[in-house]
């Protein structure tokens, strides 16, 4: 059995990481380099980052490999560093893992390609297993437990991801982004994600959502997974609030006490492996540990719970249930 | 399903107030030869090209883009039909430069230095062109001085600037300085937008307006090329 599976077995909820991209800004990176090409060039930040998970409690933590795809990385000219950077961020997080003293799971991430599918895009499904592939298996061979695909909008490109995942019959994880009210970019509802993975052949160990939008609607994203009776765990990665610009900087309005009541929230709501996204940092996610250690499970929280906490939502609704808006009528159809 | 009438529909045989609204169907349906089709036939029946561009194409993606605004519709039935209304304005292109047309308006389009982020402004792209703007895509990670040689360069209308960074995001106000410092602020439409943007902070760093998602961006633009055109 996989590690993350063990974990899941033998505990009743799991603490994730929080934000790669915040912390490593934190930590000097440039806008506009890859963060990717650190794991060679700057090892002992990237080791810092994961320890920064680790030493705030954190039960798994996604190696620096986000825009590790041979599409992503060609826009730094490392395209042809796929192995080398996936295999590096894989192996410095199996380092840091080895040495916490208790199980840590390394989760290799997997980002999008950042290209759009066929028909309305140039990327072909055959295309995007092969970079998938080619990355996973990187990841793979330095020491990842399980591969853990993240922020994907189309349908066709998790489906993509999950099929090179099968090529390499590994273990596997997968959220995608619900930021479009309530949907995906793509047009997709939490509850056609649990329809999609029902219908996915090889099983992942979880799934769910992360980033977005605010904290409060990623609690809606769960509770609309639940609802549809997911068959595996549910995983909650929400950003640490809203940015807002303040004199002149960016700052995420989510407190660690903010976060802390985020994640209690989320556990309630049906989330069984909980973390943060962009702006959550390390302090956030030792009051995340707390909160969740220290608050017995109770009932799933309501709108108004949820917004009196957390704020309110981006959109209405967010396409579930029976709300289908009223379509035009066609003179002729597809 | 469609029923056989429907599928044994033929355009050449419909009068002009049937077939513009069938264009608008079929534009909403993404369906690319029946709009170069439609295209052809009208510009047969002796429209002017302007007139096939605005009342049957561009008419029918405001149609799509106020589902898209609505969350009838989302990104990929949007991509099918800018698709479609594309094939079409292959045709009348060329047509409307020779008459000399008024033209909707140009726009400059990319992702802010630091940014590589670009599905989002991709996806403004294709929607601005969609609804028949001229569209040049600088694509990512663009310094002040590329936005401001192309703006000159290509004698554009508008700029529009993407972030998906929270930490890339102050560069738009950089870029807007610029522009306010060589006097050139106001010769130009400024759009922004990106994930983590909001009203608040395009009203902060000196932008024209925020658009929340690209049907936005395409209505905006219009409304302010309407008022630069009444303005002359």
């Amino acid at each position: 059995m996989d590690l993350l599976s063990k974990l899941l077995a033998e505990n009743e909820w799991l603490m994730a990481d929080g934000a790669t991209g915040t912390n490593l800004f934190n930590m000097g990176l440039e806008a506009g380099e890859a963060p990717e090409l650190w794991n060679i060039d700057a090892p002992e930040k990237i080791r810092a980052l994961y320890d920064g998970s680790i030493h705030s409690g954190s039960d798994l933590f996604l190696t620096n490999s986000f825009g590790g795809t041979a599409a992503r990385l060609k826009l730094h000219n490392a395209q042809d560093r796929v192995r080398e950077l996936n295999k590096a961020a894989a192996e410095i997080g199996r380092e840091a893992a080895d040495a916490a003293g208790r199980p840590v799971v390394v989760a290799g991430s997997v980002g999008p390609t950042g290209e759009i599918m066929e028909p309305l895009g140039p990327l072909s499904f055959a295309g995007a297993v092969e970079m998938f592939e080619e990355q996973a298996s990187a990841l793979i061979e330095g020491g990842v437990d399980v591969l853990w695909v993240e922020t994907i909008s189309s349908p066709d490109e998790f489906r993509a991801a999950a099929q090179a995942f099968a090529n390499l019959d590994a273990p596997w994880v997968g959220t995608m982004s619900f930021d479009t009210a309530g949907r995906t970019m793509m047009g997709v509802t939490s509850a056609d994600m649990v329809a999609m993975i029902n219908e996915i052949p090889n099983k992942p160990v979880g799934f769910g959502a992360n980033c977005g939008v605010g904290a409060s609607d990623l609690l809606r994203t769960i509770r609309g997974m639940v609802a549809a009776k997911p068959q595996q765990p549910i995983i909650a990665k929400g950003n640490a609030g809203i940015p807002k610009y303040v004199h002149g900087h960016i700052h995420y309005d989510g407190t660690p006490e903010l976060m802390g009541q985020y994640a209690v929230m989320v556990r309630n709501a049906g989330a069984k492996i909980i973390g943060g996204c962009c702006g959550t940092m390390p302090e956030h996610l030792v009051a995340m540990r707390k909160a969740l250690e220290n608050t017995p499970i109770g009932p799933a929280p309501t709108d108004d719970e949820i917004r009196a906490v957390l704020g309110d939502f981006s959109s209405a609704s967010d396409g579930t249930g029976d709300v289908a808006a009223p379509k035009r009528t066609r003179r002729r159809r597809k | 399903m469609s029923n056989e009438e429907d599928d044994d529909l033929i355009l050449s045989e419909l009068p002009d107030d049937e077939l513009v609204p069938q264009m608008h169907d079929d534009l909403y349906d993404g369906m690319a030869d029946e709009i170069a089709e439609g295209v052809d036939i009208l510009l047969e029946r002796g429209w002017e090209p302007y007139d096939v561009l605005t009342k049957a194409l561009v008419e029918g993606m405001r149609i799509v883009g106020i589902d898209f605004r609505d969350g009838i519709l989302f990104v990929p039935e949007v991509l099918l039909a800018a698709g479609a209304m594309k094939r079409g304005m292959a045709i009348l292109k060329p047509l409307l430069v020779d008459s000399g047309a008024p033209q909707l308006g140009k726009l400059v389009i990319g992702t802010v230095k630091g940014d590589i982020h670009d599905i989002g402004k991709n996806l403004v792209a294709m929607m601005m062109e969609g609804a028949g703007f001229e569209v040049v895509d600088l694509g990512i990670n663009n310094p002040v001085e590329s936005y401001l040689e192309a703006l000159d360069k290509e004698n554009a209308d508008i700029l529009g600037m993407s972030a998906l960074l929270t930490t890339t995001m102050p560069y738009m106000k950089v870029v807007i300085d610029t522009m306010k410092e060589q006097g050139i602020r106001d010769d130009y439409i400024v759009l922004v937008g990106g994930a983590p943007l909001n009203e608040e902070f395009g009203k902060a760093i000196g932008a024209d307006s925020y658009c929340r998602d690209a049907a936005v961006a395409v209505e905006t633009a219009k409304e302010y090329m309407a008022r630069k055109h009444n303005q002359l």
